[in-house]
């Protein structure tokens, strides 16, 4: 023992002497670097591989004003140290051009899960049980193999000075929470496990002192060991998806640029007040709700409404936050801003359909429900009545002792976290994100899907329909005036001629009026492309998104947009119906183009026009009707029937407030995971069950002979490490080690899809 | 059976440096991204330090 000393000594001095120092060093240092230099954090959920992860680096050390660019493959994350000056969207643009989909994490909130404190604290004290339990294993070893008098009491006592503090230490978490139970006046799953423990370290210690036969310190050690592992999985998970979700909140980072007599300055959303003039550009979401003062746009408002038609905005009128600007730069002055705008009315919905949401209790609260109270009753009535029929205490004890560590719920404490683990483990690389805890135990439940349409079944993202219909000159034409144009429709026309292999035609004095078109010059009469009304088509009939192209005083030629569908959003439905499972669109857009798009994807329950209330209702009225239902959506207006389905999930491009509804996460634009995701569910909740009925058989066969007093520390340490270890094998098989690497979404296809 | 007095602290010292050598990895960072880790170790990149001499930046233009 005296030789480790020396050895950790030193670097402990060293620590300590700059322990002082560091704090205040590491402070200024920080902050004059923050003077210096940004820290961006970039989430990619489209990495896979090795090459993915030296490709993203090296393109983004070759990105000037870069100085640092480190990839953390585990959490599809990289994190970029830059001059002061560098912008997210520089670095998203150019993994975009890699064919990677990235998006903009706030480096504030993230700092706490990066030094994720707890996790590494239950490895430690993993570290430590593991390491006692395995030398005092030897020791009981060798008593079992028939070391006898001081030669196993010098054993019992070497496993004493090793077991007490490394259970001190390492048994600290079940202390603490069992303590808490006791106060508050219930009964958890640590009560059990705190008692075993204390009482097989306390009678072994007892027995080791009157140089008894049986002492439990293996055991107690072993517990610790296995129930820590357990803890450490589910923290894991739970941090794995905690972090993300995290990051996810953090997508929209909250600025905005008010418009002072000095100047533009950009500044967070909490500082503006009602009053001051905000400016928006093109692309931008509105911060706060208000009344546009100068400069003629377009608005995107498919998250709040789910309306795909953009839609025109002009002085005067109102807007609210959340919608997106599409085409000029709009400056508003602010009506409400914060907890007063419309986003926030929102939040009121969304807290009453939470309160509606049945009060889950999962598969492992039901558990220990049933088997705390149980063990107890057990124990003590076994330590009743030996006491009454022998008079004997120390026997009576002993036996008492033996139960509760027989019955430790060791293999039901391994039982759910090594399943979820897996589970979440092979969701995670399939893009999916568990949020909550017992949302993998609700999504093997679901009976319904309701789907919302605009950026869930569809990309959010118009594409030009019939494109080969199109005559050529027309097509031509018009892709030269959309070049000028970031406005969807305009891109879509761009991309479509692209494809169709068509060269813009020269046009001349190409100019954008905001809120209406593109107008140039094409042998030497005016051009025009943009809304009907502005070219001077027939008013259009229908919602269907349409731009029209008009050639000096010729007939204008109308181009008819449908939004593009989802990857994947096909296979989804046909997945879910495959299933068995009802499948069902509810969409706030107009009849026909939710009619349109339900008929593509396979859905004959559909329903337009919703209001976000409608929607709430629609999926509580399926829950009162005793439906499980699982809500896809992306949307503000989807938020509440978010909290008030059974299970939720919301794209990685749905609002920030949507993702915070709901329990999944779908990270990349692919819908394809979504029905294996449910198979995969069922299947977790089939081995946890499995797990359950393997760690109650184990228990029926060594318990009795724990009450009969015949339970020696072998037969325990048998019975515990034999079910701990067919628990986890038992929970491997979740994760199916031939899960297929090809239907993977890789990266690159993806991306192409969505620019196209 | 006198050799137990030798044996038994030299095993609980060699279990510990094992245990010592766990902290250090602990402590180091090490657990923080394990699949990326273990594909690190295959790329010819110079990703843990800069490479010496020749500037990097030309090898991410390549591609």
């Amino acid at each position: 023992m005296s030789a480790v000393e020396p050895l950790p000594d030193l670097p402990r001095g060293a620590a300590c002497a700059a322990c002082a120092v560091t704090p205040a060093a590491e402070v200024l240092a920080r902050h004059d670097r923050r003077a210096r230099e940004t820290r961006i954090v970039l989430s990619l959920p489209g990495m896979t591989s090795a090459s993915c992860m030296s490709r993203v680096e090296r393109k983004l050390a070759a990105v000037p004003g870069v100085r640092l660019a480190r990839v953390n493959l585990t959490l599809k994350r990289a994190s970029v140290t830059a001059a002061p000056d560098m912008v997210p969207e520089t670095l998203i643009a150019a993994l975009d051009e890699i064919g990677f989909e990235a998006h903009e994490l706030d480096a504030g909130a993230l700092a706490a899960t990066e030094t994720d404190r707890a996790g590494r604290d239950l490895l430690m004290r993993l570290g430590v049980a593991g390491f006692a339990s395995m030398n005092v294993m030897l020791l009981s070893i060798s008593v079992w193999a028939g070391a006898e008098d001081a030669t196993r009491d010098l054993f019992h006592w070497i496993s004493a000075a090793i077991a007490l503090p490394a259970i001190a230490f390492s048994g600290q978490p079940f202390f603490r929470n069992a303590w808490g139970a006791l106060r508050s006046g219930r009964l958890n799953m640590d009560v059990p496990i705190v008692l075993a423990i204390l009482l097989a370290a306390g009678t072994s210690l007892y027995e080791t002192s009157q140089s008894g036969e049986h002492a439990y310190f293996d055991a107690a050690l072993t517990l610790t060991f296995f129930l820590l592992a357990g803890r450490f999985l589910d923290h894991r998970t739970r941090a794995v998806a905690r972090s993300a979700a995290e990051e996810l909140a953090a997508l929209e980072v909250p600025r905005a640029i008010r418009v002072t007599p000095e100047g533009e300055e950009t500044v967070p959303l909490a500082a503006l007040s009602a009053g001051d003039l905000v400016l928006v550009r093109p692309g931008g979401r509105m911060p706060v709700d208000g009344v546009v003062v100068t400069g003629e746009s377009e608005l995107d408002r498919s998250l709040l409404t789910g309306e795909t038609l953009p839609v025109y905005a002009g002085p005067g009128m109102v807007v609210s936050a959340g919608e997106v600007n599409l085409t000029g730069p709009l400056t508003l002055r602010a009506t409400a801003v914060g907890a007063e705008s419309s986003l926030h009315a929102l939040t009121d919905l969304v807290a009453v359909a939470e309160s509606g949401r049945s009060n889950y209790s999962s598969l492992a609260d039901r558990a220990a429900k049933l088997y705390a109270p149980g063990v107890h009753i057990l124990a003590a009535l076994s330590f009743a009545g030996w006491y009454l029929a022998t008079g004997d205490l120390r026997h009576a004890v002993n036996i008492a002792a033996a139960v509760l560590i027989i019955t430790c719920p060791c293999a039901l404490g391994l039982a759910v976290p090594a399943v979820t683990t897996a589970a979440s483990g092979r969701l995670f690389r399939k893009g999916l994100l568990i949020k909550s805890a017992t949302a993998l135990e609700r999504l093997a439940e679901v009976d319904t899907v309701v789907f919302d349409k605009t950026g869930t079944l569809t990309a959010g993202t118009p594409r030009l329909d019939e494109a080969g219909a199109h005559p050529e000159p027309e097509l031509a034409l018009a892709a030269a005036l959309a070049a000028g144009s970031t406005h969807p429709l305009s891109r879509a026309l761009a991309s479509a001629a692209a494809e169709a292999g068509i060269a813009p035609a020269p046009v001349t004095d190409l100019r954008e009026v905001p809120g209406f078109g593109m107008e140039a010059r094409f042998d030497g009469q005016i051009v025009r492309l943009g809304r009907g009304d502005w070219v001077g088509a027939p008013p259009a009939q229908g919602a269907q998104a349409s731009s029209w192209l008009r050639l000096g005083n010729g007939a204008p030629h109308p181009f008819r947009f449908s939004d593009a569908l989802r990857p994947g959003a096909t296979d989804a439905v046909a997945g879910f119906l495959a299933q068995g499972l009802t499948v069902k669109l509810v969409s706030g857009d107009g009849p026909g183009a939710v009619e349109a798009l339900a008929r593509r994807v396979g859905i004959d329950d559909w329903r337009a026009g919703a209001t976000p209330v409608d929607k709430a209702e629609i999926v509580a009225q399926l829950s009162a009707d005793g439906r499980k239902v699982l809500m896809v959506g992306d949307g503000l207006n989807d938020t509440a029937a978010l909290s008030a389905a059974h299970v939720s999930i919301s794209p990685a491009s749905a609002l920030d407030a949507a993702r915070v509804a709901s329990d999944i996460v779908l990270l990349g634009t692919d819908l394809t995971s979504l029905a294996p995701a449910r198979e995969t569910a069922r299947k977790a909740i089939r081995r946890i069950r499995e797990n359950f009925r393997i760690a109650t058989l184990y228990n029926i066969v060594a318990v009795p002979l724990a009450v009969a007093g015949l339970a020696t520390p072998l037969i325990a340490a048998l019975a515990m490490s034999s079910s701990s270890i067919t628990v986890s094998l038992n929970a491997l098989r979740v994760g199916d080690a031939k899960s297929p690497r090809a239907p993977k979404a890789s990266p690159v296809p993806d991306a192409t899809l969505q620019e196209a | 059976m006198d050799v137990l007095r030798f044996l038994i602290p030299a095993s609980l010292f060699l279990g510990g440096i094992g245990l010592a050598a766990f902290f250090w990895t602990l402590r180091s960072n090490q657990y923080d991204d394990p699949d990326g880790d273990s594909r690190r170790i295959l790329t010819d990149d110079w990703d843990a330090r800069p490479k010496p001499d020749t500037p990097e930046d030309g090898s991410g233009d390549a591609r």
